[in-house]
């Protein structure tokens, strides 16, 4: 069936609207340029309420699996490809790509030159869209507060280990949660509404996850995040790294259009290496609004020199905007997290000596 | 005075190491050059654009030996070396002079990656102690020296099993084993065949899904992954001789990250600075990987990935090995982004290999282990399927009629995608394919929606087929006229059907980052996916340059040399130049070449295309060999403006009849020959002439097909082996003699010729396949028949442009062989050793430009003398004889210059031993009093170490036996008494001096 992909400014784009076909859906757009991983993508909460382009043209080729999806469900609001296989070539492949999104009701249009889409994406920034059927289209206000859908509601625990690190929910990707249980860490994750009920657990480590939206959605709970941050060596992923920074005082803003895909590269400006990172967000911290806060400017972005990760000048605060976890993208900075547990460790050992 | 850089590039081309070399090549040079160094290049391939003062300062085309390097490095004193660019020829001598203590002597620092770290990633036992200190898995392997042993492995690793006897040649007594009792044979084999009685097995990991990584790694450790590939073709088909991919299709993030990391662990324990290349291979059935090898260098791979990207590989790994870091370049594409990201693809790409096997009938077309193609071409498309098909379109080959399909799926040959092809039309099923080959079953996929869409267009006609149909089609990059030709309708109602739908081809981008960045990129393809997003660029004069797609024997780099000249004698008279061009090995594919790049097709469609979208005035088809002059009949057809040449012309001095009747008319001599349309004219013809006679097919490259014949069973035998598609025949009679050719320019009347070429061997071989020195040393008689005939020849056709006549010097008479009219294989000889460019020559007056006079050109003065030499891959067809013919056979050439012949016939056997000290390493068995070896047979003294000159010049299956026995063993063999006469010449020198090309930049500063 015809369809059409409405950006609110008035250009449409012609397309095919998947079979399944379930009615309209606005969401934010977004595009995302890695060549692999839409199965991670579509399942990131940090995609909450999205739309997300996928710029390579074929998408699905090896189908979903029951391992890689980042939550339970599917995350994104509509999916926009020039092409979704109907069939899947792997060996984990449980399922194809257009078969999944259809039974999960998940619109998606293909056949969209998704490169001129990203081009108006990049003009004129990131703005809702309408993925529908008809010719015309009246766009609804955007949602907001979507970190109050994507926190889990129970405290929950994972793994078993002599560490224990409470991981503040703003809506946590899996892997996050691995990167830790695999090391022999035990994770107590907490809903970000509910941080205070985390001091009465005898922590070792804070870890503050992505989630989707505007950062500032938190702000009545930043005092009582604060205050866990004062206390706990912590790490700030996505997300997690925005609200460290806006409970230090420092600012966020939106960015045009957002980062998003595999090959963002950040420069570390202690060691001065450069490596690539998967990156999903839209906000970042601004970089003026640190001058009154004790946070300093640990990674930048290459291409547009823009935060990419923040330190305490005392506390063993330290903080990305990028993914360190992967999947989907590069692992290049999976030394974050040995680096971070070494910070705890040596917390537990000075404290051992007073 | 600045810094001085010694570069040294990868020699002449051989199937392995191609133009991909001149491309990495030139712009390491380039940006070299850019920071402010003195280049000196050594590399003795004169066809390329790297040996070209616009490209190095003082250019050296002397052999890539020790010793001659060593003497360079002797009078130029450089401070560095770069080796990284030129191939494993490069890297090699840098390692050997390292050895040899001589950089060190001379206080020369190897830029980039060191020694070191080159052994250890091209030394196996190296390579494999490294790979396990750092966890990374290899197929496993044994050293054994029983059957027994053998069998112990296998049972623990299982079938099947690889057999690689040690210190044999071209693995000879190896192969594979599927069952215990295959084992046991090959073992007993290869035991036997091993001199230290001794095999390394391995296990074999054919099936598994073959991946590559480019990778790039600064000083600082910074590693980025420019691009990965995915080969169609499973593990087990060598990766130049495997349809490639890019990105991976069928990998996960998982997966794709998991081989990233692998790649950067080992790239970065080998503290690689540059460019690295790593291949591995992924099971299908889980996430076990192997690697297989690392290429601590640029590579064919290398500049795949750069042109399937946009990311300048070699350019940025010189300025890397200069010391900047990744993170202090700028990413040229979008000028405002940097070197240290990873690219990001919104279209696919699909690589097709070129092989030689056309120009060998009884070649063995099966694909192993050993690299046999000599180049190739590259798509660019939004769907797979399209970049298939243009890929396949590129090819400019015609696939032969096949014969028992099964065979080329379970034994890979170079006809393997096409058999697949067939066999999908005959209904078999892509799981039936899947399981004969194991090729993925995605990729089948694809394949299989080519096939049902030719169903479906057969099933229709050009009035019933819908919309969607045709849209699909075309989105699959079906030309107009295979559409028609399905549909069974002429190709023009097609289009017409097609416009009236508003399907039209649209232009894209390559821009390295999926339009995420604002580029301003001159890279662009053609596709019906999507609408189009590239301007027409400004300019008052536009011209479009046609390449020569990819490389083959009878058309190699030197095409790639004049259409790059030809684009920069346009710019410098200000017009704006646009390239068409298929192949990813070449400069003029490089972006920074052109105003504007299509990687695209050589078809008239494409080409139609874009002389509308970008307004061309004028399409030049002189400077792309035979693929571009092949254009211009239906160019010409299609209203489109060629420059200096029409199809009548053209005709005029190929079609024979109409040529030998204007040679009479003009009164030259031409050798006696008709032209015959069926098998029973040729018969006829040739009883009118006496044996024996040299049959010609036409439209070919390279004298494809073309056969000296002795008498009437030879003919009839050369008739049954050529195609239909190569008449009308030309039958000549054949004359004894030597050959001559001229490269001249002409401007419809006037010719401008810088000097002859005189030929070592006589007429019968291709002039391709002969030595041949520049400038000749022929008698005054000669050379001015040769420049009057040649004006006349001009004048009677008002040619313009550049042109190449062959010429037979007969007794006291010169004979008219052949006109090529385009530039060829020799026009870079010709300008680099007479400082004169005939490409701008002639673009020059093709554009009408009233400042080029031919009477004014100054004759160029000769200081030193050319011997160019040919090049026969036999290391990749060990099954072919070498000797001489009318069928050319080398894949590439090389260069030696002196003050005397002898002194540059020298240099050009350089690396073979004096027989006069040695005589123990010749073996003659040709009509010739030289003193050879005396007491071994032929059999006993090829095994010798000394054996090294093999002379047989007979044309017995014995003698072809022979010669093929001793190129196996890396002996050098002359099929030509005059090519032996030739080396024993060289032996009057004992001292060669390393002489530079003529023109150097930096000349009189010194």
């Amino acid at each position: 069936m015809q369809g059409y992909l409405h950006l609110q400014n008035g250009q449409s784009f012609k397309g095919k609207v998947s079979s399944n076909w379930g009615g309209d859906v606005q969401g934010e757009i977004v595009f995302f340029t890695g060549m692999t991983g839409y199965q991670e993508v579509l399942t990131d909460p940090s995609y909450k309420d999205q739309i997300v382009v996928f710029t390579y043209p074929l998408i699905g080729n090896y189908g979903i699996n029951d391992i890689d999806s980042e939550s339970k469900e599917i995350q994104v609001s509509g999916v926009v490809m020039f092409h979704c296989a109907h069939q899947a070539s792997h060996h984990e492949a449980s399922v194809s790509l257009s078969d999944y999104l259809n039974a999960n009701q998940v619109p998606f249009i293909t056949e969209v030159d998704t490169r001129e889409v990203t081009k108006a994406i990049r003009k004129d920034g990131t703005r809702q869209a309408v993925v529908s059927d008809k010719k015309e289209v009246h766009f609804l206000k955007p949602k907001a507060g979507q970190i109050y859908q994507t926190e889990n509601i129970e405290i929950e625990e994972f793994g078993e280990g002599d560490m224990h690190i409470g991981l503040i929910d703003f809506g946590w990707k899996k892997s996050i949660l691995t990167s830790f249980v695999n090391r022999g860490i035990k994770v107590t994750a907490v809903p970000f509404s509910k941080a205070h009920q985390l001091k009465n657990l005898s922590l070792d480590g804070l870890v503050l996850s992505n989630g989707p939206g505007d950062p500032k959605d938190a702000q009545e709970h930043l005092s009582d995040i604060k205050s866990l941050l004062e206390s706990l060596p912590s790490f700030g992923i996505c997300m997690g790294h925005q609200i460290i920074a806006l409970a230090y005082g420092a600012d966020t803003h939106k960015l045009s259009f957002g980062h998003r895909g595999a090959n963002h590269p950040v420069k570390d400006a202690v060691t001065g290496k450069v490596f690539m990172s998967s990156q999903n967000h839209n906000y970042v911290v601004a970089e003026e609004s640190l001058l009154s806060t004790p946070l300093s400017k640990r990674f930048l972005n290459v291409n547009d020199g823009s935060i990419e990760g923040l330190e305490h000048s005392q506390k063993p605060i330290l903080s990305v905007q990028f993914h360190p976890e992967a999947h989907p993208g590069p692992a290049d900075a999976e030394w974050l997290f040995e680096h971070f547990i070494s910070l705890i460790t040596n917390k537990k050992g000075e404290e051992v000596h007073v | 005075m600045s810094k001085k850089i010694l570069v040294v590039g990868s020699g002449p081309i051989i199937i392995g190491q191609a133009a991909e070399f001149d491309y990495s090549g030139t712009q390491g040079c380039l940006a070299l050059r850019e920071e402010g160094y003195d280049v000196v290049l050594v590399n003795n391939n004169p066809a390329t654009i790297m040996t070209d003062h616009t490209v190095a300062d003082t250019v050296y085309c002397e052999p890539l030996t020790v010793p001659s390097l060593t003497a360079i490095i002797e009078k130029e004193r450089p401070e560095a070396l770069l080796a990284g660019l030129g191939g494993q020829t490069a890297l090699n001598l840098a390692v050997e002079l390292h050895k040899a203590e001589i950089l060190k002597k001379y206080n020369v620092e190897l830029l980039g990656t060191s020694v070191e770290s080159i052994q250890k990633g091209e030394d196996r036992e190296l390579f494999r102690e490294l790979m396990s200190e750092l966890n990374q898995p290899v197929p496993e392997s044994q050293v054994i020296v029983t059957v027994s042993e053998a069998k112990q492995f296998a049972d623990r690793v299982g079938y099947p099993v690889i057999s690689r006897p040690a210190y044999t040649l071209g693995g000879r007594g190896g192969g594979i084993a599927e069952t215990e009792e295959e084992l046991k044979e090959l073992i007993h084999n290869g035991l036997k065949a091993s001199p230290i009685h001794q095999v390394i097995i391995e296990k074999s990991i054919a099936g598994f899904k073959e991946i590559e990584y480019e990778i790039m790694r600064d000083t600082n450790g910074t590693c980025i992954s420019v691009c990965n590939m995915e080969n169609f073709d499973p593990v087990g088909v060598h990766t130049g001789d495997s349809i490639v991919t890019a990105p991976s299709q069928t990998l996960s993030d998982q997966e794709y990250q998991m081989l990233r990391t692998a790649s950067f662990d080992i790239v970065s324990a080998l503290d690689v600075i540059g460019g690295c290349n790593v291949q591995l291979a992924l099971d299908p059935h889980s996430k076990k990987y192997y690697v297989i090898e690392v290429n601590p260098r640029v590579s064919r791979s290398s500049a795949l990935a750069s042109k399937a990207t946009g990311y300048p590989i070699a350019k940025l790994a010189t300025k890397v090995a200069l010391g900047y870091t990744l993170d202090q370049l700028q990413n040229p594409l979008t000028g405002h982004t940097y070197a240290s990201f990873e690219p990001a693809l919104d279209y696919t790409v699909v690589k097709f290999p070129r092989w030689p096997f056309d120009k060998f009938s009884e070649a063995d077309r099966k694909l192993g282990t050993k690299m046999r193609a000599t180049g190739e071409v590259m798509a660019i498309d939004r769907t797979l399927e399209g970049a298939f098909q243009k890929a396949v379109q590129s090819l400019d080959t015609v696939i032969p009629p096949l014969t028992d399909l099964h065979k080329h799926l379970t034994l890979p040959t170079d006809l393997r995608y096409f058999a697949i092809v067939e066999l999908l039309r005959q209904g078999k099923s892509i799981e039936e394919i899947h399981q004969s080959t194991h090729i993925d079953l995605f990729f089948l996929n694809v394949v299989n929606n080519l096939v049902e869409m030719e169903n479906t267009l057969a099933s229709h006609t050009v009035e019933s087929v819908p919309e969607g149909v045709l849209k699909l089609a075309k989105l699959y990059s079906f030309t107009d006229q295979s559409i028609a030709d399905l549909l069974g309708c002429e190709e023009n109602s097609l289009a017409e059907v097609r416009k009236s739908y508003g399907i039209v081809p649209a232009f894209k981008m390559v821009d390295t980052c999926a339009a995420e960045f604002e580029a301003a990129t001159n890279y662009v393809y053609s596709t019906y996916a999507g609408v189009n997003e590239i301007e027409p660029l400004k300019g008052s004069k536009k011209a479009l340059i046609i390449g020569s797609g990819p490389i083959r024997i009878g058309q190699g780099v030197e095409f790639d040399y004049s259409a790059v000249k030809a684009i920069e004698s346009l710019q410098a008279a200000g017009w704006t130049t646009i390239m068409i061009n298929n192949n990813p090995e070449t400069v003029s594919t490089d972006y920074e070449t052109a105003d504007r790049l299509y990687f695209d097709p050589i078809q008239k469609e494409v080409i139609a295309s874009i002389v509308e979208h970008e307004n061309i005035d004028l399409v030049f088809t002189q400077f792309g060999g035979q693929t571009a002059i092949n254009m211009a009949e239906e160019l010409e057809e299609a209203g489109i403006p060629l420059a200096g040449v029409s199809t009548d012309m053209l005709d005029g001095l190929e079609d024979r009849d109409r040529f030998y009747s204007s040679l009479k008319e003009l009164n030259i001599p031409h050798v006696e020959g008709s032209t015959c349309h069926t098998k029973n004219e040729a018969l006829e013809a040739a009883s009118h002439y006496s044996y024996p006679i040299l049959c010609r097919p036409s439209y070919v490259i390279g004298g494809q097909g073309m056969v000296k014949v002795m008498n009437e069973k030879e003919l009839k035998q050369a008739l049954q082996e050529t195609d239909d598609r190569h008449y009308p025949i030309v039958l000549d009679q054949f004359m004894t003699g030597k050959e001559v050719e001229v490269d001249l320019v002409a401007d419809g009347e006037r010719i401008f010729i810088p000097e002859v070429m005189e030929h070592i061997e006589p007429a019968g071989v291709h002039s391709g396949d002969s030595m041949a020195i520049f400038p000749s040393s022929l008698p005054a008689y000669v050379k001015e028949a040769v420049t009057e005939y040649s004006e006349k020849i001009v004048r009677h056709s008002k040619y313009k442009g550049i042109m190449n006549i062959q010429f037979l010097w007969s007794g006291e008479n010169v004979y008219v062989l052949e006109v090529n009219p385009r530039s060829s294989r020799t026009v870079p000889i010709i300008s680099k050793v007479s400082g004169i460019s005939l490409v701008d020559l002639a673009v020059r007056l093709l554009i009408e430009d009233p400042a080029c006079d031919l009477a004014a050109v100054p004759a160029p003065s000769w200081s030193h003398v050319a011997v160019k030499y040919p090049l026969f891959s036999s290391h990749a067809l060990p099954e072919i004889d070498h000797k001489l013919g009318a069928n050319m056979q080398s894949t590439g050439e090389g260069m030696c210059l002196g003050s005397t012949v002898a002194e540059a016939l020298a240099k050009v056997f350089s690396h073979l031993p004096d027989i006069q000290l040695h005589p123990e390493s010749c073996f003659i068995e040709a009509d010739h009093d030289y003193e050879d070896q005396k007491n071994l047979t032929f059999e006993e003294w090829i095994q010798t170490d000394e054996a090294a000159i093999y002379v047989n010049d007979q044309v017995t299956p014995a003698a072809k036996e022979k010669r093929i026995q001793a190129l196996k063993y890396g002996i050098t063999v002359f099929s030509e008494p005059s090519t032996f006469e030739a080396y024993l010449e060289s032996l009057t020198i004992k001292n060669a001096e390393p002489t530079p090309l003529p023109g150097n930049i930096t000349e009189g500063v010194r």
